[in-house]
């Protein structure tokens, strides 16, 4: 038996590792990584929570962020490549131009 | 007990991934270990009951998602992130107040909360219950979501093409 509280902590960990990663890292790619960890953090509180209720739309929730998070990885790293294209550049220090 | 032993040893696995992360320089070290967090996380899904959140979680987001990262980084031949010296009073303000709201929300999650405990695999969500879920109640959701993908597609395609580029029939597109 382990408190659902356990798992929420971990979560919230690993929601603020990615909201740290978004903050200090300057490769476009690893921040876009970050923005991964955060939805990954989410859907552990999701699953706990669905564990808590006893009810299993938590786990169906699970599912469509994470089909979210599919459709924002691909459009997200198309950005990214069309960005690196015109830049020459991943550091986002250096794009700091919505037009060139 | 062999509950506890493993959430804590997959969640050590998992934050010690995610600090990697945040540690690691090159992208490609850093995707390995967002691998690594992932892998760990479908297992404390796996404690929790959720067996179809953690086969999509190893399939969708180890295997495809983490793949079409790696192939970017490589396409785009990344190399290691030059670091920047951050600015002093982000550190002596940021890291006390990162730790101060962290200890703050674990005490309240730890302390003052009212959820109770859950046993190994207390809520077995098996492909089964959770597709007919999918496709009564959560409906019209699912089918959004398909056209939310096409758009995906489409504007991957839109965006990752060369705008130079040339269409089969030799007309500029």
């Amino acid at each position: 038996m382990v408190p659902v509280s356990y798992y929420l902590v971990l979560s919230g960990i690993l929601f603020a590792c990615g909201v740290v990663g978004f903050l200090i890292k300057r490769n476009i790619i690893t921040i876009f990584m970050s923005i991964e960890l955060m939805l990954n953090g989410v859907n552990l509180s999701f699953v706990a929570f669905a564990a808590h209720w006893q009810k299993f739309s938590g786990q169906v929730f699970v599912f469509f962020v994470m089909v979210v998070a599919a459709a924002e990885a691909a459009v997200g790293l198309a950005i990214i490549i069309a960005v690196f294209r015109t830049r020459e550049t991943l550091n986002v220090d250096q794009v700091n131009l919505l037009k060139l | 007990m062999l509950h506890l032993v493993l959430f804590l040893v997959f969640g050590a696995i998992c934050v010690a991934g995610a600090i990697n992360l945040l540690a690691q320089t090159h992208p490609i070290s850093s995707a390995l270990s967002l691998v690594v967090v992932m892998a760990s996380l479908a297992v404390e899904y796996l404690l929790l009951g959720a067996e179809f959140v953690a086969a999509v979680q190893v399939i969708v987001y180890a295997g495809a998602v983490m793949v079409l990262f790696v192939f970017v980084i490589m396409l785009l031949n990344a190399g290691a992130e030059e670091r920047t010296k951050g600015s002093h009073v982000a550190l002596v303000l940021g890291v006390p107040g990162v730790l101060a709201g962290g200890l703050l929300v674990a005490w309240v999650l730890l302390k003052r909360s009212e959820t109770g405990r859950v046993a190994l695999g207390s809520l077995p969500g098996y492909p089964k219950t959770i597709g007919t879920l999918l496709f009564h109640e959560f409906l019209l959701p699912f089918e959004v979501t398909s056209i939310l993908v096409l758009i995906a597609i489409m504007g991957a395609v839109v965006l990752a093409s060369r705008p130079d580029a040339k269409t089969p029939s030799g007309k500029e597109s």
